[in-house]
């Protein structure tokens, strides 16, 4: 019966099992060519994009929010089926029923949820209040078991962006299974895994596991009821390229039906479709254009997913991100490209349905990738700015080929590893909170061990960091309980059930923490050794701020002075955090990331010893502060080259903004400069980098005047974003960020 | 050996093909109205680096050269360092780097010839086309432009002339036809490259407190730039 959904493919081990990865392997075809094959957007999409235009400009006009469904709690199979346009629309299926609608989602927290409908001029029905009323959310939960300093430190700001009031995220489900095995199927395997627990002793993690596959099971057949809604049946496998990218859909749709999590990242879908897309092409039932515009109304749907946030989220996070990562092309571990036609057809919807933020698309480069798919990508860098590049040769021998991206660097095997996310702690503000002897002077809290202030006319490299050992110590274990919590909470009265349910049962977990303000402590460091600090105290007694004596090697010009003291930091760091074990056995792991955080991290941070004063934003991720690089671009890159991946396995985020001018005299010079670029970065076993090539002027007018320039996309720390829906003062920060620019 | 060096800059992709290591000399003899880095006129100043110093920061960078890239050489004037930059490039073959100069060549003398022995790719700068304007806005005779020129073509080494465009005074179609003239007399001249003055310097000049002496020119058109291109590749 399954042989006519299967016509066509090689077998292999992915028929007896569920293994996406085998029935790749067995059926892909890699493509070393260019994008000459690729068809431009056809009058059908061209209107619809339009009509979708239209719905994005009137969003902006409601200060970034349309509508929201203040009555209807999100799930599953909660809303009457939504169009864009039914007639147009190839690839169906909207959040709630009417495009750019929000709905609510009360499970991490019913506040955010109050909040967030009031900043927009709602309020939150009568009924779901009523619903929620005798029910415990996640954010209530956590708020049951926080200590009082575990309060204190987020107070602080010295851990922020914690999942403690809506979804985590950071899951990708493995929504390609829903396409080759039909929902029928992975019911039955469910089945099969719940039978052989019961044969175990049933202990707590048992019977707690019995539990989630009881609701991932039942969670399937929502899936199937939400799908059926719209008039698909798919309990069975997809028979052709519409229906695979249909299914797959669906899939992830249910995903960000049911859970709000920051990061709602998508996987490794595009080689997958092309498979299907080829078998009907060998049939001659599909052409090229058509091939483009199934992978166009897919994107569509992508770019019109969203989540309702409190302007206080905005903050962290500006620009309305989803992080629906798709990770694009890398390398087979058998040595083939898994760069397919339609690797190229997904880049290509930033040419047919024009630059955005959404989906996140991440191409996994590695050396050996086929020259013309690293100039197409470097074009459409120059061309777009909306993609990042992480470091294939680097993840592969860890995460094996069937890996994806969650958020923006977060490495995990599909439906096979998920993480715990965990934000980031300030590591500036940990340094004077050391100095101060557990004093925090912007919040005016006292936090961690409580010493007296650090004495001396001038401050003394050694002591300083024996001193940032032991706080470093005190917050590592509070950091990891913290976390520990948080995932207890969401797990019990959150869980992510259909994602799960997209998972293997047996699944490895990490435990995904970081750090702000690797830069500012790097050089404040650098500059206790190689230079005279002398602090300035307040009226209390407190240090407040610092007088700098001579010259210091500042992190980004490739001096091992200062980079391998950054490098240092980050091992220190995860070296205390593995001390203290994480929940449910999860593997810790470390990020140097701050999506937009930085800005909001800095305003809650004194001055610090490099120089940097009270108030000013960090710089992003991994990158080096503003404007300290002397020695050019590539100086740059290199010092952010030698942070060790082992020890941030969770990603180092770098943002490279480049002008046009500095990259090449010519389109083709600057694409094939970029090429180099990129392959020598990421010869050096670098992780991760953003790339803009783009003007300051260009930005600044866009500042000046927002409504002439609607669709300007920019890439920020791990993810694009469209530069108006940036707050004032992340937008000013992203402009005074280093520009190469030529000499 | 200790060469004097004004700065680093690890991407540079104007100053010769692909992905660049320019290392800019300090120290020159001219001083072009259209200088855009006075500050690296003065011989006095500098940062001392020895050849394996300087080299060391090259390799750093190799990773990114690809199939064309390498390092230049610029300034200030190169070639008054000539000992020092031979010796930089020799360490530089020896590591199979691509080799390139960017210079005014208004220095002769055994050294700079030694230079050349280790040198790829010569960018000269060709900043008028006629003596008085050489005189007047540069400071020296075009003799010496012309006789390095003359060198370079006699031990063929590919080079590419270059010249800044500064309406009014070399924007005439007189002015490129000369050029043009220069370049088809040498074989080994294997490009021409117009470049549009640009007042971005004008702040270094400020810093400074000494006056841009081009301040009162503007830029050229676009449309400039690609008409006098035009004529550069006419038949």
């Amino acid at each position: 019966m399954e042989q006519t959904y299967w016509n066509g493919f090689a077998a292999g081990q992915w028929m007896d099992e569920i293994n996406v990865r085998d029935f790749i392997q067995k059926n892909y075809v890699p493509y070393e060519g260019d994008g000459a094959f690729l068809a431009s957007a056809t009058p059908r999409t061209k209107a619809l994009m339009k009509k979708l235009e239209a719905l994005f400009a009137l969003e902006r006009q409601f200060d970034g929010v349309l509508d929201i469904d203040t009555a209807t709690v999100c799930t599953v199979a909660g809303f009457a089926p939504g169009y864009l346009d039914k007639d147009k629309e190839l690839i169906v299926g909207l959040q709630t029923n009417r495009p750019l609608k929000r709905g609510v989602n009360p499970f991490g927290g019913i506040r955010m949820v109050r909040q967030a409908c009031e900043a927009y001029g709602y309020k939150l029905s009568n009924k779901v209040e009523e619903e929620f009323r005798f029910r415990t959310t996640h954010n209530e939960g956590v708020y049951r078991a926080y200590t009082a300093e575990m309060r204190a430190a987020r107070k602080s700001h010295l851990i922020t962006g914690l999942p403690d009031a809506y979804g985590r995220g950071r899951i990708i489900g493995d929504y390609r299974r829903v396409a080759l095995y039909g929902v029928d199927r992975l019911i039955e395997e469910k089945q099969k895994d719940k039978r052989n627990l019961a044969s175990g002793n049933l202990d707590t993690e048992l019977i707690r596991r019995t539990e989630e596959l009881f609701q991932q099971i039942a969670f399937l057949g929502f899936l199937k009821e939400m799908a059926l809604s719209y008039g698909y049946d798919i309990s069975q496998p997809a028979r052709t390229a519409r229906e695979a990218i249909q299914w797959t859909y669906f899939a992830y749709l249910a995903a960000i039906k049911e859970q709000n999590g920051a990061a709602m990242s998508l996987g490794r879908v595009s080689t997958f479709f092309d498979i299907y897309i080829n078998r009907d092409m060998a049939q001659g039932i599909l052409t090229e254009e058509e091939a483009q515009e199934l992978v166009d109304d897919f994107v569509m749907k992508l770019r019109m997913a969203r989540h309702l946030r409190t302007p206080e989220y905005n903050e962290l996070f500006g620009g309305d991100p989803m992080w629906i990562t798709e990770a694009v092309g890398g390398m087979g571990e058998d040595g083939r490209t898994l760069v397919t036609k339609s690797s190229f057809r997904i880049l290509n919807t930033l040419y047919t349905l024009g630059p955005a933020p959404e989906p996140n698309l991440t191409v996994l480069w590695s050396t050996s990738l086929p020259e013309s798919f690293k100039r197409f990508c470097t074009k459409v860098s120059c061309d777009t700015d909306s993609i990042q590049y992480e470091n294939d040769d680097v993840m592969r021998p860890l995460y094996g080929d069937d890996y994806a991206i969650a958020c923006c660097v977060s490495a995990m095997r599909v439906g096979k590893q998920m993480q715990f996310f965990g934000a980031r702690c300030n590591l500036a503000k940990l340094l004077l909170l050391a100095i101060n002897g557990g004093y925090d002077t912007t919040s005016g809290i006292h936090l961690g061990p409580q010493m007296s202030v650090m004495e001396g006319e001038c401050l003394d490299f050694d002591t300083v960091m024996e001193r940032f050992d032991t706080y470093n110590q005190w917050l590592s274990h509070l950091y990891v309980n913290t976390m520990n919590v948080i995932h207890y909470m969401h797990d019990k009265y959150a869980y992510e059930k259909i994602q799960m349910a997209l998972h293997d049962t047996d699944v490895e977990r990490f435990m995904a923490f970081g750090i702000a303000g690797l830069s500012v402590v790097a050089d404040s460091l650098s500059a206790l050794k190689h230079a005279k600090v002398y602090p300035i105290k307040d009226e209390n007694g407190y240090i407040v701020d610092f007088r700098v004596e001579g010259n210091f090697p500042k992190y980004g010009n490739d001096d091992d002075r200062v980079d391998l003291i950054a490098k240092d930091l980050t091992k220190r760091v995860i070296t205390e955090l593995r001390k203290t074990p994480a929940y449910r056995g999860a593997i810790h792991t470390l990020s140097v990331l701050t999506i937009t955080s930085n800005v909001a991290y800095g305003k809650h941070t004194g001055a610090t010893p490099d120089g940097r004063k009270a108030g000013e934003p960090f710089a992003p991720g991994a990158n080096p502060m503003h404007n300290r690089e002397e020695n050019g671009a590539l100086a740059s890159l290199n010092s952010v080259a030698k942070l060790d991946y082992h020890d941030c396995r969770d990603g180092i985020s770098n943002t490279f903004s480049i002008t046009p001018e500095a990259l090449g005299k010519t389109e083709e010079a600057r694409v094939s400069n970029l090429v180099s670029i990129l392959d020598g970065y990421f010869g050096k076993m670098a992780h991760h980098i953003n790339v803009n090539v783009l003007n300051r002027e260009t930005l600044m007018k866009a500042y000046e005047d927002p409504e002439a320039y609607p669709n300007l996309t920019i890439r920020v720390s791990g993810y694009a974003v469209n530069f108006n829906k940036l707050s004032r003062e992340q937008q000013r920060e992203v402009i005074s960020r280093t520009f190469h620019e030529s000499v | 050996m200790i060469g004097f060096i004004h700065s680093f800059q690890s991407l540079g992709t104007i100053d010769g093909p692909g992905v660049r290591f320019v290392v800019f000399f300090q120290g020159c003899p001219l001083r072009c109205g259209c200088c855009h880095n006075p500050d690296t006129w003065e011989m006095q100043g500098g940062t001392a680096f020895t050849s394996e110093e300087v080299l060391e920061k090259v390799l750093r960078c190799r990773s990114y050269f690809g199939k064309e890239g390498g390092i230049t050489l610029s300034g200030g004037e190169p070639l008054l360092q000539a000992a020092f930059a031979k010796e930089l490039f020799t360490l530089c073959k020896e590591a199979g780097i691509h080799t390139c100069l960017d210079t005014s060549g208004c220095v002769w003398n055994e050294d700079v010839e030694a230079l050349l022995e280790v040198t790829d790719l010569v960018l000269l700068d060709i900043k008028y086309t006629n003596e008085e304007d050489y005189r007047r806005y540069v400071g020296c005779s075009m003799e010496q432009p012309l006789r390095f020129l003359a060198e370079l073509n006699k031990r063929h080494i590919p080079t590419t002339l270059r010249q800044v465009i500064i309406p009014p005074l070399n924007d005439g179609e007189d002015n490129i036809l000369r050029l043009k003239q220069i370049a088809l007399a040498h074989p080994c001249v294997n490009k021409i490259e117009l470049l549009p003055f640009r007042k971005i310097c004008e702040s270094k000049y400020e810093n400074m407190g000494i006056p841009f002496p081009f301040a009162k020119y503007d830029s050229p058109a676009k449309e400039k730039m690609s008409a006098l291109q035009d004529l550069l590749d006419a038949e």
